[in-house]
């Protein structure tokens, strides 16, 4: 540990905040897509058989094969489609459909834990389609899947560098240029590294408490 | 696409993936085994380490630990790992990392019962663990390591970052000579699908043969 340069690490910092902030920015926005659309698979995979099958190859695709060659695919391929986004938001939207195939298994296993006496007395009610999901099957389920989806928050927080690759300025990005300008290497791919984990890890333990309030 | 470019590119690339994956999970498999053993070990100092390990490994993208490995070793340490091997210590070290959690949960979960029969026949602490616990330990650790395969699967398409030429590389060259962007990646994960598909099939067989050999029927009712 000869040569650690801390004025490195001082030259990095305005573009390490600027990374941060897009990071964060992908993670929010992605969190939401993923927390909306995998609600609309775990839907899907309990309506009839035509919206069953397709959904559930659709996510098995998307689950079993990998982010980065699926950022590839939207960026290379929606604007061959005539479609054209910023990098942003096709990384965005490439982080969110992969995770929404994930925390559809979430909403999945939570659903499937509401007793199904509630289902029936919803029938007994004849309560429509809409109000026994939302009035009475949903809220019974997402509060014990909440850690669950934190989870899934952490793990996108840590593929969030994979977005680098089609140009999107978060950390890795950030660094990415600043190495290139200053040829100083080890500092700045440090600070980015131990970010991850000053990020990570207290969210860890949040979500720790949040599982003893939510699961009882 | 050219038949050039197949054999070319994308069959050793598909190679190149599949050792990745290998190397790799070999590598991942000892490190889980090992961190999360230490993990339930007596003394405090040891599960702390253990402990530390995780987190940091956990904590941090599997990218940028690649990226630290390959770009900043050489400067720090004075070692400069081919991106290969660097690929596979990244891979390696942090899916373990995940792993150890399983193995932690998986011994953990075996009945108390049966690491006191095994105290009161005067087995060493080790004994017990090899002779008692893993035997029943491992086939519940099968499901969720089957789940970090195909993680691990999808992670080695980050060494293409490197410039390691695996199939995700294959595929970048492969669109820029071709300009097919839609068929090339639409193929590529096809193949990244049905690799998985295989290892998934793998560790279904793997289950059904450790769980019969404790004598449980797998999928059946515990």
């Amino acid at each position: 540990m000869n040569n650690w340069d801390w004025s490195a690490v001082a030259d990095f910092m305005p573009a390490f905040w600027d990374g941060v902030l897009v990071t964060l920015q992908v993670l929010v926005l992605g969190s939401l897509l993923s927390f909306t659309l995998g609600l609309v698979w775990a839907v899907g995979y309990r309506g009839p058989r035509w919206v069953r099958w397709p959904v559930n190859i659709v996510t098995e695709f998307i689950r079993n094969t990998p982010l980065l060659v699926q950022l590839f695919f939207f960026f290379f391929v929606l604007p061959e489609w005539g479609v054209q986004f910023s990098e942003l938001t096709t990384g965005t939207i490439a982080i969110g459909l992969h995770y929404s195939t994930y925390t559809a298994q979430v909403y999945r296993a939570g659903i499937d834990a509401v007793p199904a006496g509630q289902w029936e007395a919803a029938t007994a009610l004849s309560l429509p389609v809409g109000r026994t999901w939302f009035a009475v099957i949903l809220p019974q389920a997402i509060r014990r899947i909440v850690p669950a989806l934190g989870n899934y928050v952490i793990s996108m927080l840590k593929d969030t560098p994979l977005l680098a690759a089609i140009g999107v300025l978060e950390m890795l990005q950030q660094y990415k240029l600043a190495s290139a300008e200053t040829f100083q290497y080890t500092e700045p791919l440090t600070v980015v590294g131990v970010a991850f984990i000053l990020i990570a890890y207290p969210a860890s333990l949040l979500l720790r408490v949040l599982e003893r309030r939510l699961v009882r | 696409m050219t038949a050039g470019l197949w054999t070319h590119w994308i069959l050793p690339g598909i190679w190149i993936t599949i050792q990745l994956t290998v190397y790799s999970a070999a590598l991942a498999t000892v490190v889980a085994f090992g961190i999360g053993m230490a993990r339930t070990h007596r003394s405090r100092f040891v599960r702390f380490l253990a402990g530390f390990y995780t987190e940091v490994f956990r904590g941090t993208s599997a990218l940028v630990l690649m990226f630290w490995l390959f770009f900043v070793m050489p400067g720090l340490f004075g070692w400069a790992l081919v991106p290969m091997w660097a690929a596979v210590l990244a891979l390696g070290l942090s899916y373990g990392a995940y792993g150890a959690e399983v193995v932690r949960g998986a011994l953990n979960s075996v009945s108390p019962a049966q690491r006191e029969a095994g105290v009161a026949l005067s087995f060493t602490p080790w004994q017990r663990m090899r002779l008692i616990l893993l035997p029943q330990a491992v086939p519940e650790m099968i499901p969720p390591f089957n789940n970090l395969l195909i993680e691990l699967l999808k992670g080695t398409a980050l060494v293409s970052l490197l410039g390691v030429a695996d199939t995700s590389f294959a595929a970048y060259l492969v669109r820029l000579a071709t300009q097919e962007s839609a068929e090339i990646y639409t193929v590529t994960l096809g193949i990244y699908f049905v690799l998985a598909f295989v290892l998934t099939r793998g560790m279904r067989a793997l289950e059904r043969k450790t769980k019969a050999g404790i004598g449980i029927t797998a999928g059946g009712v515990r």
